[in-house]
C-alpha cells in the first residue's frame, strides 16, 4: 500500500511538472526573436526581406536573431502569438484588438504597413446594387474584417445584419469553391480571392474597402513587454521593413524583381500582385505612416471597430462595454479603459527610421 | 503473490479510476493559476470562474444578436445532422452488407468497390463534395454517410462470414429459401452486431460532422468551436468539448442499452457460449 501511494505521488508530480514545463517562457532580455506572418498583399515583404538577407542584416546590426515564420492559417498565427510562442505577428487592427489585446496580451503596433483600399469587397451574384443583398445569405469568414466590412456596407444603405441578411460562416480556403455552387449568392472576402471570384461570370462587386478608407489597417505588432525589454527588436523590425519598402516601391529592375517574387509567393504574378497593390494604400515611406498614425483617423476607426467587436461579443469574457479594452495612440492619448490598455499604436520605431536614428 | 493476481478492492478501484481525472484537473488548475498570475485576462487556460461565466452565457442566456440560446441551438443542429447521417449509413450498411454478405454475385460486384472506397479519406474529397451537393445541410450529412457507410458494410460482411456455416445448411435442409434465410436466420443475428459497429463509428461520425461544420455553417457544435477559435476563447471551447464528449458517451450508452433490451441473448453469444 505504501509503495502504491508513493508511486501515485510520483505520477501526480510528473504530470504536474509536464504541464508546467509546457508553458511558454515570459519576456526577459533575450537574443532570439520570432515573427509570424501569413500571406496577404501587404505582408509579403516579410518573406522577401528574409530571403534577401535584409532580416539578417538588421538583426546582426543589433546583435540579435530574428526568425521569420510563415503560417498558412492566419488565425493560427495570431493565436500562437497570443499564447506566447511568437514575439511579433502580422495582423489587422481589428484582430489585434479582439485576439491578443482582449486576451490581456499587451500589444504594440511597431509598423503601420498599409490600409485596405479596395482589397476587401462585397460581391453579389447577378445583382449589381448593394441594397439587393437584403434577404440573402452572405458567406464570409465570420468575425473577420470581412464581417466588419459587411456591417459598414449595410449601414451605408440603412440595412442591418440582424434584420436584413443572414451570415453563413465559410472558411476562406473554401470561398472560391463555395462561390461556384448554386446556393451561394453573396460573399464578402479579400484579395486574392476577390480577384478570382470577380473573374467568374455574373460576379458583381457592390461595395469595397475603398469606400471606408483607413478602417482596415494592416500592422506588424509585437509584444509590448518584449519590446520594453528589447528595444533593439523593434528597431530592427522597422529597419528591415522600410529598407524592403524602398526596394519594392522603386521603379527599377530590382523593384520589379521584388514585386515579381512577392507576387509569385502569393500565388499570382507581377501583374496580379500590382493589381492588388493598387487596391492597397501602402505606406512605403515612414513619413506617410507617421502622418496616418498621428492623425485623427485611427482613433475614430478604432472606436468603430471596438463597437463592432463589442456588439458581437468579441471583447472578452463579459466585457461590460465597447470601452473594456484600452487603446493608446501616439502622444499618449487613450480610448477606453485606461487601466487596461492592451493595444498601443506607437510612432517610436517608424519615427526612428524617418529621423535616420537607427 | 504474483502481480497479475493482485486485485484492487472496491475503494482503491474507485480511487485509482479517479486518479487520472484528478491529475489532469490539478495540472490544469496549476497551469491556469501560473498564467493568470502573469495575465488575468489570459485566454489560453482560463480559470474556473471564466468557465462558469462562459457556460452561463452559452447555455442559459439568450444571444444578444439572435435571441437564441446558443448551446441548445448548436446541439440541436449537430444532433439532427448526426442522427440523419447515421440513420442513412446504418440502413444502407445493413442493406448492402446483408446482400453482399449472403449473395456471392452481389459480393463479387460490390466488395472490391466498397473496399477501395473505404480507403478514400472523406475529408480529402470534401471540396468535390461541396461542388456536387452544395454547402447546405445535405453536404454535411453526405460527409457523415460517405465516411461511415463503407466501414459498416465491410464490418457486416465480415460478421456474416463469422456466422457458423451449419446454420445456413440446416436452414436449407428445412426448406428455407434465400429470402427466408436472410430475414429469419441472418438478420436477427446481424442487428446487434450492427449496433456494435455503429458504436465504434460514433467517433468518426462526430469527426466528419465537426469538419463539415467548420467549413460552412450557421450553427452546430463544431461550427461554434471553429468560430470562437478565431479569438482563442478557450472558455467556450473546453466546455463545448466536454459537452460533445458527454453526448458521445450518452449515445454510446443508449446504443448499449438498446442492444441489451432488444437482443438479450447477444451477451452470451458474444462470450462464445
Amino acid at each position: 500500500m505504501m509503495k502504491t501511494r508513493r508511486f501515485l505521488g510520483k505520477l501526480t508530480a510528473g504530470l504536474v511538472a509536464a504541464s508546467l514545463l509546457s508553458l511558454p517562457a515570459y519576456a526577459a532580455p533575450k537574443k532570439d526573436f520570432k515573427l509570424a506572418w501569413s500571406i496577404y498583399v501587404g505582408w509579403m515583404p516579410w518573406q522577401y526581406a528574409a530571403e534577401q538577407g535584409i532580416v539578417k542584416k538588421w538583426a546582426d546590426k543589433y546583435g540579435i536573431k530574428i526568425e521569420v515564420v510563415q503560417f498558412n492559417d492566419y488565425v493560427e498565427s495570431i493565436n500562437q502569438y497570443t499564447a506566447g510562442a511568437f514575439d511579433a505577428v502580422t495582423v489587422t487592427n481589428m484582430d489585434a484588438l479582439s485576439i491578443p489585446a482582449a486576451g490581456g496580451v499587451d500589444t504594440t503596433a511597431v509598423i503601420v504597413g498599409d490600409f485596405s483600399n479596395g482589397n476587401d469587397a462585397v460581391i453579389l451574384k447577378g445583382k449589381d446594387k448593394l441594397s439587393d443583398i437584403k434577404g440573402q445569405k452572405v458567406n464570409l469568414v465570420e468575425y473577420s474584417v470581412s464581417h466588419y466590412l459587411l456591417t459598414r456596407a449595410l449601414e451605408s444603405v440603412k440595412l442591418t445584419e440582424k434584420k436584413d441578411v443572414s451570415v453563413v460562416s465559410t472558411s476562406d480556403a473554401d470561398m472560391v469553391a463555395a462561390w461556384s455552387t448554386a446556393d451561394v449568392t453573396a460573399v464578402v472576402t479579400w484579395n486574392p480571392l476577390v480577384a478570382e471570384i470577380l473573374a467568374t461570370p455574373g460576379a458583381k462587386k457592390v461595395f469595397d474597402s475603398s469606400q471606408i478608407p483607413g478602417e482596415i489597417i494592416d500592422l506588424t505588432v509585437a509584444n509590448t513587454d518584449v519590446l520594453k525589454d528589447n528595444p533593439a527588436f523593434g528597431k530592427a523590425l522597422a529597419g528591415i521593413w522600410y529598407e524592403t519598402m524602398a526596394l519594392m516601391s522603386a521603379d527599377t529592375p530590382a523593384g520589379v524583381a521584388a514585386r515579381t517574387a512577392m507576387g509569385k509567393a502569393s500565388g499570382t504574378d507581377l501583374a496580379g500582385y500590382e493589381a492588388q497593390l493598387k487596391a492597397t494604400r501602402m505606406f512605403y515611406k515612414p513619413a506617410d505612416a507617421l502622418a496616418f498614425v498621428r492623425g485623427a483617423e485611427p482613433k475614430v476607426t478604432m472606436q468603430k471597430v471596438a463597437g463592432f467587436l463589442f456588439d458581437h461579443g468579441l471583447l472578452g469574457n463579459g466585457a461590460p462595454s465597447a470601452e473594456a479594452v484600452g487603446i493608446e495612440f501616439p502622444g499618449g492619448v487613450t480610448y477606453g479603459n485606461a487601466k487596461f490598455v492592451k493595444l498601443r499604436f506607437t510612432d517610436t520605431y517608424m519615427a526612428a527610421v524617418a529621423d535616420g536614428k537607427l | 503473490m504474483r502481480l497479475i493476481n493482485r486485485r484492487p478492492d472496491r475503494t482503491s478501484w474507485l480511487l485509482l479510476a479517479a486518479l487520472p481525472f484528478v491529475a489532469v484537473l490539478v495540472a490544469y488548475a496549476m497551469g491556469s493559476a501560473v498564467r493568470l498570475a502573469e495575465n488575468p485576462a489570459d485566454k489560453l487556460l482560463p480559470g474556473l470562474t471564466a468557465f462558469a461565466d462562459a457556460i452561463d452565457r452559452m447555455a442559459f442566456t439568450a444571444d444578444k444578436r439572435t435571441g437564441d440560446v446558443l448551446l441548445w441551438l448548436d446541439t440541436g443542429a449537430s444532433l439532427a445532422r448526426l442522427a440523419v447521417g447515421i440513420a442513412i449509413a446504418a440502413a444502407g450498411g445493413l442493406l448492402v452488407g446483408l446482400s453482399a454478405g449472403l449473395l456471392p454475385y452481389v459480393r463479387a460486384t460490390l466488395a472490391p468497390f466498397v473496399t477501395v472506397v473505404s480507403m478514400v479519406p472523406p475529408l480529402a474529397v470534401l471540396p468535390i463534395l461541396f461542388i456536387m451537393v452544395g454547402l447546405g445541410e445535405a453536404s454535411k450529412i453526405t460527409l457523415i454517410v460517405v465516411g461511415v457507410l463503407p466501414c459498416l458494410i465491410r464490418d457486416l460482411m465480415l460478421k456474416i462470414d463469422d456466422l457458423p456455416r451449419q446454420q445456413l445448411i440446416k436452414a436449407q435442409t428445412l426448406g428455407a429459401n434465400s429470402w427466408t434465410i436472410a430475414i429469419r436466420v441472418v438478420l436477427p443475428q446481424i442487428l446487434p452486431r450492427l449496433i456494435d459497429s455503429i458504436r465504434l463509428n460514433l467517433g468518426p461520425a462526430w469527426l466528419f460532422l465537426i469538419s463539415a461544420e467548420a467549413i460552412a455553417s450557421e450553427s452546430g457544435l463544431g461550427y461554434r468551436i471553429f468560430l470562437v477559435r478565431r479569438y482563442l476563447a478557450m472558455d467556450v471551447i473546453l466546455p463545448y468539448v466536454a459537452w460533445i464528449t458527454l453526448l458521445c458517451f450518452l449515445m454510446d450508452l443508449g446504443l448499449r442499452v438498446l442492444q441489451r433490451r432488444a437482443f438479450p441473448w447477444f451477451e452470451d453469444a458474444r462470450a462464445g457460449a
